[in-house]
């Protein structure tokens, strides 16, 4: 097993060599102008590869881009300024639709911020059904993930796999919260609701499905020779460069960066009373990024079961105004959600409504080192390496 | 909400942050003027404002000299209250000069860590191996809406400028391609601008608390006069 690994690594850093060089050469032609006609493709916005409407200009000589232009604002909604107007509640309905797989992991920041100016903590029961939601709409997320990073390389089995697995979650989800896109059941002090009965032996019968279905990815897509050979050491993003643009997520673990918001700054959540790894892998390529995500979402399997073993009991919500007016102030909170780290600086101004509010969206960075990376890579690369930094569109736009 | 001076240590609460206090000393000690003003809250963040000229230089010490290497985000602050008013339901075009307007308290108070002026950028880094982040802020004098650019120093910065740029009017020195981000090339006004109108809300007016159409068999048509 050892051995293998290494023989990959070497012939890796070769490949990661080679695309340097090519970059190197592609840039030399921009600046050279020799008279060789390029052309400018269009990519989207209507793509299946692009989950939305993203659009890519890529500006390519033969096979090979030069420079790439993202366009994005198909789908802008203006939540910074429509929550200028929204009460802090109304607020949550809006950002639930930023990441819309993942959609409860987005009001927990926002709440948490909310919390942190009122000087509110949410009650033990609440912040551990607060984490359980939050790692389930990962699961929910990233499995969407795993089935398309194989239909980006041409499986389509494997996003009918995630479909009928993701259904699972989101059923769970929907017991609690009623609503399977769009939850908005996080409060500022606590949550709407209590869990349902029974939910938690149906939680520890879809979790152990769930890392059924990994197994499953992992036999799929992850060991087949295809897909290793559109993904290693195609799309390389070294540690320093990822920082620099401030990806996050398993963008920048799978440079190697060992850091988890969950472990380093936690807030509000209860991540750390269980026993958890943040994984890492130190190639920074594409198939670094989708092995990241696969053992991430057998982590949080992992950490919900631990999770559901010991609920604490109790009210579910503190002692909160029934009109919530929260005191001037600033207060900046980020989670690591299933994109990567997402914040809310809040600034208040003593009123119902926010004064303003700044959304930090996790995609929105990722998605900004793509003119760096995709300079130089092949037409088909293009595809595979958007698909590896995994977006959604909700979160670039906001 | 006391912004309290970085050389003053009288803060009332015993909770002090060494870790963070240092942070500030240092940036003190190297921008010297440039730190205009900063606050601690102990044990959850650090706020920095830097003047004018020295916002990149803060930047290049963060990164280089602090191990702030991760780019959080970039952003714009308007601290002039919005002349329209910000309550739920205002359905009137309030317009400046008149004696609606008029009402609307429009005095500018900035948040933490104090401001001089309308307009601030605000940024934050990150140091991912102490789990810090600092939030700078700079002011930006009225009649000069101009800043240095990051992007030199932090790459990432660069479409969070495009965006400063396109919903404030705010305008980066040595930005390599200041262009529309997210709104048409040859769109008009800077919509984050506080007094640049919610236009959804002027075209369709908020209808307010509706009463949900009733279910049939629920309730008679004859004394329907109630709902009103």
């Amino acid at each position: 097993m050892r051995m293998e690994r290494a023989v990959t690594e070497a012939a890796l850093s070769n490949r990661a060599q080679l695309s340097y060089i090519a970059a190197q050469a592609a840039d030399a032609r921009v600046n050279v102008e020799l008279e060789t006609e390029g052309m400018t493709l269009n990519i989207g916005p209507q793509h299946p590869a692009t989950h939305g409407t993203l659009r890519i200009i890529a500006k390519l000589d033969g096979e090979q881009v030069v420079a790439v232009d993202p366009v994005m604002g198909y789908m802008h909604r203006g939540y910074e300024k429509l929550a200028e107007v929204r009460t802090y509640p109304q607020v949550t309905t809006l950002i639930n639709r930023i990441d819309w797989v993942g959609s409860f992991a987005n009001e927990v920041p926002f709440i948490l911020a909310a919390e942190r100016l009122m000087e509110v903590e949410a009650p033990p029961r609440a912040q551990w059904i607060r984490t359980i939601l939050f790692e389930m709409s990962r699961i929910a997320n990233i499995t969407l993930f795993l089935g398309d990073m194989g239909l980006q390389v041409g499986a389509v089995t494997p996003a009918f796999f995630a479909f009928r697995d993701r259904e699972h979650v989101l059923n769970l989800i929907e017991a609690v919260t009623g609503g399977r896109f769009h939850p908005n059941f996080d409060r500022i002090g606590g949550l709407k609701d209590d869990l349902p009965a029974g939910w938690i032996t149906e939680t520890r019968r879809v979790m152990k499905k769930m890392r059924q279905y990994c197994d499953e990815i992992e036999t799929l897509v992850e060991g087949n020779e295809i897909f290793q050979a559109r993904t290693r050491g195609i799309g390389v993003i070294p540690a320093h460069i990822g920082l620099s643009y401030g990806l996050s997520g398993a963008n920048i673990r799978g440079s190697g960066v060992d850091w988890d918001v969950r472990r380093d700054s936690p807030c509000g959540m209860v991540h750390n009373e269980t026993d958890w790894k943040v994984w890492t892998h130190p190639d920074g390529d594409s198939f670094a990024r989708f092995w990241v995500r696969l053992q991430e979402t057998r982590e949080s399997t992992r950490i919900i079961d631990q999770l559901i073993d010991n609920i604490p009991s109790g009210p579910i919500m503190a002692k909160v105004p029934r009109i919530i007016k929260v005191p001037a102030g600033e207060a900046y909170v980020e989670t690591e959600n299933p994109l990567g780290v997402m914040g809310y600086y809040v600034i208040s101004k003593g009123e119902l409504v926010p004064y303003r509010v700044k959304i930090r969206s996790a995609s929105f960075n990722n998605i900004s080192i793509t003119p760096w990376l995709l300079k130089g890579v092949y037409v088909p690369d293009i595809i595979t390496i958007l698909g590896s930094l995994y977006f959604i569109l909700g979160d670039i736009d906001r | 909400m006391s912004s309290t001076d970085a050389s003053t240590e009288q803060d009332a609460s015993p909770a002090t942050d060494a870790a963070r206090d240092e942070i500030v000393a240092r940036f003190a000690a190297h921008l010297g003027d440039g730190l205009l003003e900063s606050h601690v809250v102990p044990d959850v963040d650090i706020w920095l404002r830097v003047s004018r000229e020295s916002w990149r230089e803060a930047a290049e010490f963060a990164k280089n000299g602090l191990g702030f290497a991760y780019f959080s985000f970039l952003g714009g602050i308007d601290w002039m209250p919005s002349p329209f008013g910000r309550e739920m339901d205002s359905q009137i075009d309030i317009t400046l000069g008149n004696d609606e307007a008029s009402k609307i308290d429009q005095t500018i108070e900035q948040g933490i860590a104090g401001g001089e002026t309308r307009f601030q950028v605000f940024a934050r880094v990150n140091d991912i191996v102490n789990g810090l982040g600092i939030t700078l802020k700079v002011d930006l004098a009225d009649d000069d809406l101009s800043v240095d650019s990051w992007v030199s120093v932090y790459p990432g910065a660069n479409w969070h400028e495009r965006e400063a740029w396109e919903m404030y009017g705010f305008s980066f020195n040595d930005h390599p391609g200041l262009r529309a981000l997210y709104l048409p090339s040859d769109f008009e006004g800077h919509p984050l601008r506080k007094d640049y109108p919610l236009l959804a809300r002027r075209m369709k007016p908020w209808p307010g608390i509706v009463d949900v159409e009733q279910m049939p068999g629920e309730g008679d048509d004859e004394d329907g006069a109630s709902s009103d």
